[in-house]
């Protein structure tokens, strides 16, 4: 795989805040300018992909907060390793400068910017050609060869095991007092609703979240009820199992033993990580449903009446749930009541925004909301149809696929009893309900 | 810590106040002065005068200070190449400490520094860390051999890394003791000594790395333990591996397999690509059906990641369902839009969305569009309106639907909608002639606030196309003849077409008058050609038999058909092997946009090892240096001036008498006898070289035939061992032979000879169009480049497509 030439941090206006030179066949001052030149001219025809091709030169960029990731290059690179790169980098100077990367946190600790940098890409031979080859992403291994602490590096005789052994994401010679680990199951709920109330399309995207904080070298496993294993093991029926589409598991778990039986075998790293996410894209009732009618009384007097019904067991309960409306840009004075929680009018979203603390299973809440139109129409006024309703929620103890984790085994060669801790919570991800016409 | 005070100070006389702090005692102010050095050198000040001053706090014991020192070495070595050398002991030195992590980082920079003195240096302490007792050193060592052969090939085979590939072997020994490091023990070295040796076969252009079943099962192995990286590295190269066969296969597979499970975007892209690959090897239907259903759902799970990943998987899977329809055949509904997607996300579901229709999901599928057709993104809407009307063409029975929701858009008075629909229901109306014409009068209401080109014309054409069923279509046109003079090329011959058209279905006085008004105004007044052109065709035509002209203008017209232009098939196939890097996601092969002139230099090498390997003197030196002054020049100059002319075909005679064909001028020399001396000239004695060459491609009975006329004009000796080799072409040839059957040409002579050409489409480069670039070997001058160019007739021509789009006789 053919290498990047150069890395680029530029901020907003396209200066650079830091970069790195890999390869010294890109002339580097001109690139942050032609790469802006490029971007400007394409975000007027509309057609800014993250990745662009500029003579031979190719950018490959991620926009995070106020800066510009950019990463250069002459050869047909993998472009997919790239960018997940990419948004490593991001994650690891986050985790290196606490405050998101921003541009005045990387001016502030450029030394170990440049060092990472160099690290990150290849602990050998920046510099020129073959570099660029990223290397190491976990950030808490980075720590321990960076520190931010420059003169402990003196005294380190030797490369951290973890830099070149096979578990290159575990330190060694960990000890916790407390052996525990915490497993958070969360299940987040894509919907889209179409404007005539049927659903388009829902999913269920669920990451097993992992804190470890564990001794030594631990082994451990962990069984879910997935359908696959209780099928091949001649269980069915006995309890209910959930078709999980496609399992990604972080790497530390061992693929290979996961393709054979279907066991999830690893040692984890130190600290947070996503142990597994997973998919279901089987129909699933909507847990929060929102119906929006439109009265127009008269162009300039519009009332919504909006039911919001909740669709999952009693004992459950959403919190902090938050349904945002979206008005006409327009809109005067919107006076609203509510059956239940606040609703605001928030201008800077063009939308009223109803929370509600607790939102009990089973239940129905009503809003109505009246608000004025001028009486003369913009003259080219926009004439789409108004965002989706969003809304969002929590429902904590609760798993709307039904995943459970079975178990949760700590196998260390020093024995110790580690707790795990298992929670569940599902959550709105990208749950849309298209609005019916203004 | 805030290292950001470095970049503030900006007093006068910076550089002397640095010196003297670099040389001041204190060491934490020492390190203070080279951090400030590196904030100046960030910023972009040069602060090359302080070279030695820096270079003098090298030797420290301080990691950090170190790492700094070598980052301000790797930056200025080039610009003071003498002083680095005072560099070099403490390199070498340092490639022998105790420490590994110094070990590694003196092998890394060495290799960083772009100077030829200090390269030297760094075989003797690369060798030693290629067999260094820490993994870390070794892989660190590995990636440094690749970029040491891209600094200085020659420097490698000098010092004995290539020791074999002289003596025939096919493996040199500094990617000897890489492929060694392919058995390592540790992963991370593998995966890394992969890396390098793709790297040195991307730069070299010669396969090094030879995949057989047991170096891919060597490198699937260690596939399982190293990092996420170092199995993309390691996927990207074993997607090279031709299996022997559909065992080998199911083999490759099978150990890929697992990786689809990975959570990390790249891998998962990789290995969806080997197993592709892998996949078309196996003969077994059942397990090719099997393994590609396995396909879909980590596909799915791709457009969960990160907007600027979802691009890139969209992009790809834009071409795996091209190769494999069936993979994502039941999933059109992931690729529906959310409605904060970015744009470029959004035309690219759509896109998908296009592709993957049929009549089970049509319905769906539509009123997804019709929704996209009413939000704010005035592209993204356009593309929505043209997506209509793509069903509409490509499920007959469909067609009905989406134009009733076309004419509810063309409803709503949204003008970029109204314009965009207008477009699309003239391409329907030539998908299904004769049929939807009752929608006519919906469409002339709107007729007023129609301003773009490509609707005017469009609505232009469906009006003189259904002239006869528009009881006011002369009123109609004479609107928009007003502004005739003002209007584009385009919509000014759809325009003229238009009213010939309303002229010969109602021959009458209102229609006469027009048509009078256009042609004037079409043969006097424009300055363009192919306005001028039809309109004294259609004079023509009109004037002397206007039963002729009703024949020509109100012809039956061919279909269009809905296909989707989809890649050709052997750049797909070739862009299916890089799913995941850049060329895939331009859809444009690599060669395309990676500069050639690297490629240009190993066509050269080639030659001269194969000289080297086959004659007596093999001055490898002077055959480079030669390939360097000349290639610049073949590549620019020669193609303009060096083509060779084709007689003029007499182009008055042509336009005249349509029926017979032109001479093509190619042909008269395929049919020319075997030994044709008036072969067109390709290499001048304008290049100085004292040689003439005349040449060209023909096609004859046994295959293509290259026929090459050397003169020996003003070289004092005789010419001899002649060679040849060609770069990559669109018909995918190579010589036969490297060796040209010439016998020695003496001064004042001409020779020619025939060099059979082989087909070899592994080599064929499409984009090269009728581009043939050739590289002649001869003693003693050397290596000679020219272009020549294939005939047009022997490149097969383009499949006739009837196309939607501006089509307005």
């Amino acid at each position: 795989m053919p290498a990047l030439s150069a890395l680029l941090f530029l901020d907003a206006r396209g200066k650079p805040v830091l970069q790195r030179d890999y390869r010294g066949d890109v002339p580097l001052a001109k690139v942050a300018e032609r790469f802006m030149a490029k971007l400007n001219e394409l975000e007027e025809t509309g057609g800014a992909a993250p990745i662009l091709l500029d003579g031979n030169l190719s950018y490959v960029y991620v926009q995070y907060s106020n800066l510009y990731v950019l990463a250069v290059t002459k050869a047909n690179v993998n472009a997919a390793a790239t960018l997940v790169f990419l948004h490593k980098l991001i994650e690891i100077f986050k985790h290196y400068f606490h405050e998101a990367s921003r541009e005045e946190s990387l001016r502030d600790n450029f030394v170990i910017a440049y060092e990472l940098l160099d690290e990150r890409m290849l602990l050998c031979c920046p510099c020129t050609t073959p570099t660029a080859h990223p290397q190491f992403t976990e950030a808490k291994i980075l720590s321990e060869y960076i520190k931010t602490d420059a003169h402990r590096l003196a005294v380190q005789a030797r490369p951290p095991m973890a830099v070149t052994n096979a578990v290159s994401w575990r330190q060694e010679g960990l000890y916790y007092k407390k052996n525990e680990v915490f497993l958070d199951v969360v299940e987040s709920v894509n919907l889209l609703v179409n404007s005539n109330g049927t659903v388009v399309r829902s999913e269920v995207v669920g990451a097993l979240k992992m804190r470890a904080y564990l001794s030594g070298m631990p082994e451990c496993k962990c069984g879910v009820n997935d359908k696959v294993l209780f099928e091949a093991q001649g269980r069915t029926g006995r309890q209910k199992a959930v078709d999980l589409e496609d399992m990604k598991f972080h790497q530390c778990v061992r693929l290979a033993s996961f393709e054979r039986d279907r066991t999830i075998s690893f040692i984890p790293p130190d600290g947070a990580f996503d142990l597994m996410t997973y998919r279901l894209s089987q129909n699933i009732k909507p847990l929060i449903w929102v119906e929006c009618q439109v009265d127009k009384h008269s162009r300039s007097r519009t009332e919504y009446l909006v039911k919001a019904r909740s669709q999952f067991k009693e004992r459950s309960t959403a919190t902090s749930v938050e349904i945002l409306l979206p008005l006409p840009p327009d809109a005067i004075s919107p006076t609203v009541r509510t059956s239940q929680g606040t609703a605001v009018y928030a201008p800077e979203k063009d939308a009223l925004v109803w929370k509600i603390k607790n939102f009990p299973g089973g239940r129905e809440f009503l809003l109505r909301c009246k608000f004025g139109l001028p009486s003369v129409a913009a003259e080219d006024e926009a004439q789409g149809r108004l965002p989706p309703i969003k809304v969002k929620f929590e429902i904590p103890y609760y798993s709307v696929s039904g995943i459970q984790i079975r178990y949760l085994k700590v196998i260390e060669r020093s024995g110790y009893q580690a707790l795990p801790w298992v929670r569940y919570l599902t959550q709105a991800g990208s749950y849309e309900i298209r609005m019916g016409g203004t | 810590m805030a290292d950001g005070k470095y970049f503030s100070t900006t007093k006068k006389g910076e550089i002397h106040e640095l010196k003297t702090e670099l040389n001041a005692v204190d060491k934490s102010k020492k390190k203070d002065a080279v951090k400030k050095v590196i904030a100046a050198m960030t910023v972009g000040k040069d602060v090359s005068p302080l070279f030695p001053d820096v270079i003098n706090q090298m030797q420290t014991d301080d990691m950090e200070l170190k790492k700094l020192v070598y980052l301000y070495l790797i930056n200025y070595a080039k610009t003071q190449p003498d002083l680095a050398i005072m560099a070099v002991n403490t390199f070498v030195k340092d490639s022998q400490d105790p420490n590994p992590l110094i070990r590694a980082l003196a092998v890394r920079t060495m290799g960083c520094i772009r100077v030829d003195k200090i390269t030297e240096y760094l075989c003797d302490p690369l060798h030693r860390c290629l067999k260094d007792e820490d993994p870390y050193v070794r892989k660190t060592a590995a990636v440094c051999v690749a970029k040491l052969y891209d600094i200085n090939a020659e420097l490698v085979e000098d010092r004995g890394f290539l020791d074999m590939l002289k003596a025939g072997w096919g493996t040199a020994a500094g990617w000897g003791l890489l492929l060694d490091l392919i058995g390592d023990a540790n992963p991370m070295v593998v995966a890394n000594a992969v890396a390098a040796l793709s790297e040195i076969q991307e730069l070299g252009g010669k396969p090094v790395l030879e995949l057989t079943l047991g170096t891919v099962s060597k490198l699937l192995r260690a596939l399982n333990e190293c990092t996420e990286w170092g199995q993309v590295f390691i996927l990207d190269s074993v997607v090279n591996y031709l299996p022997a066969d559909g065992k080998d296969a199911e083999a490759v597979v099978e150990r890929v397999l697992p990786r689809l499970q990975h959570a990390n975007s790249a891998v998962v892209l990789s290995a969806i690509k080997v197993i592709l690959k892998n996949l078309q090897y196996i003969n077994d239907e059942t397990v090719r059906a099997a393994l590609s259903r396995k396909l879909a759902p980590p596909l799915v799970t791709l457009l969960g990641a990160e907007p600027e990943l979802q691009y890139v998987a969209l992009r790809n899977i834009g071409l795996i369902i091209q190769g494999q329809p069936s993979v994502l055949a039941n999933d059109v509904k992931v690729f529906f839009c959310k409605y904060n997607d970015p744009s470029y996300v959004k035309m690219e579901k759509l896109d998908i969305m296009m592709k993957l229709i049929n009549e089970q999901n049509i319905d769906q599928v539509l009123l997804e569009f019709k929704e996209y057709a009413t939000e704010v993104d005035v592209d993204f809407v356009r593309k929505a309106v043209r997506a209509i009307g793509y069903c509409a063409i490509s499920i007959q029975s469909a067609a009905e639907r989406c134009i009733n929701v076309l004419l509810e858009l063309i409803g709503t008075k949204v003008n970029y909608v109204v314009q965009e629909s207008i477009v699309v229901i003239k391409d329907i109306f030539r998908r299904y002639p004769n049929r939807y014409e009752s929608i006519i009068g919906t469409l002339c209401d709107s007729l007023e606030s129609l301003d773009e080109p490509e609707a005017k014309a469009s609505m232009v054409w469906i009006i003189g196309e259904y002239a006869e069923r528009i009881d006011n279509a002369d009123e109609l046109l004479e609107q928009f003849l007003e502004s005739f003079p003002e209007e584009t090329a385009a919509v000014q011959l759809a325009l003229m077409t238009a009213t010939v058209k309303l002229f010969l279905k109602k021959p009458v006085e209102k229609p006469q008058q027009l048509i009078q008004l256009v042609l004037t105004y079409a043969t006097q007044e424009t300055d363009n050609p192919d306005l001028r052109d039809r309109a004294y065709i259609y004079w023509r035509l009109l004037s002397t038999d206007p039963e002729a002209a009703k024949d020509v203008v109100l012809a039956e017209k061919p279909t269009i058909s809905g296909a989707h232009d989809g890649t050709e098939p052997a750049l797909l196939n070739e862009l299916l092997g890089e799913l995941g890097s850049l060329a895939s996601v331009y859809h444009k092969p690599a060669s395309s946009f990676v500069s050639k002139m690297r490629l240009a230099v190993h066509r050269a090498d080639d030659l001269a090892a194969a000289a080297a390997r086959g004659s007596h003197s093999g001055d490898s030196e002077t055959l480079t240096s030669a390939v360097v002054a000349e290639s610049p020049l073949a590549g620019l100059g020669a193609s303009a001036a060096l083509t060779p002319t084709p007689p003029v075909p007499d182009l008055l005679g042509d336009l005249l008498d349509l029926d017979v064909p032109a001479p093509a001028p190619a042909a008269a020399a395929a049919a020319a006898p075997p030994d044709a001396p008036n072969l067109p000239m390709v290499f001048g004695e304008d290049k100085g070289k004292g040689v003439v060459l005349c040449a060209a491609l023909s096609q004859q009975a046994e295959g293509y035939v290259y026929q090459l006329s050397v003169s020996n004009v003003a070289v004092g000796a005789p010419l001899n061992g002649f060679m040849i080799q060609l770069n990559k072409n669109a018909l995918g040839l190579a010589p036969a032979s490297q060796h040209v059957a010439l016998d020695a040409v003496p001064p004042g002579a001409t020779a020619t000879a025939r060099v059979p050409m082989v087909h070899n489409p592994a080599l064929a480069a499409p984009e090269q169009g009728q581009l043939l670039q050739v590289a002649i070997k001869c003693n003693p001058l050397g290596v000679l480049y020219f272009n020549d160019s294939i005939p047009a007739q022997l490149l097969a021509p383009p499949p006739p497509a009837a196309a939607q789009g501006a089509f307005f006789f």
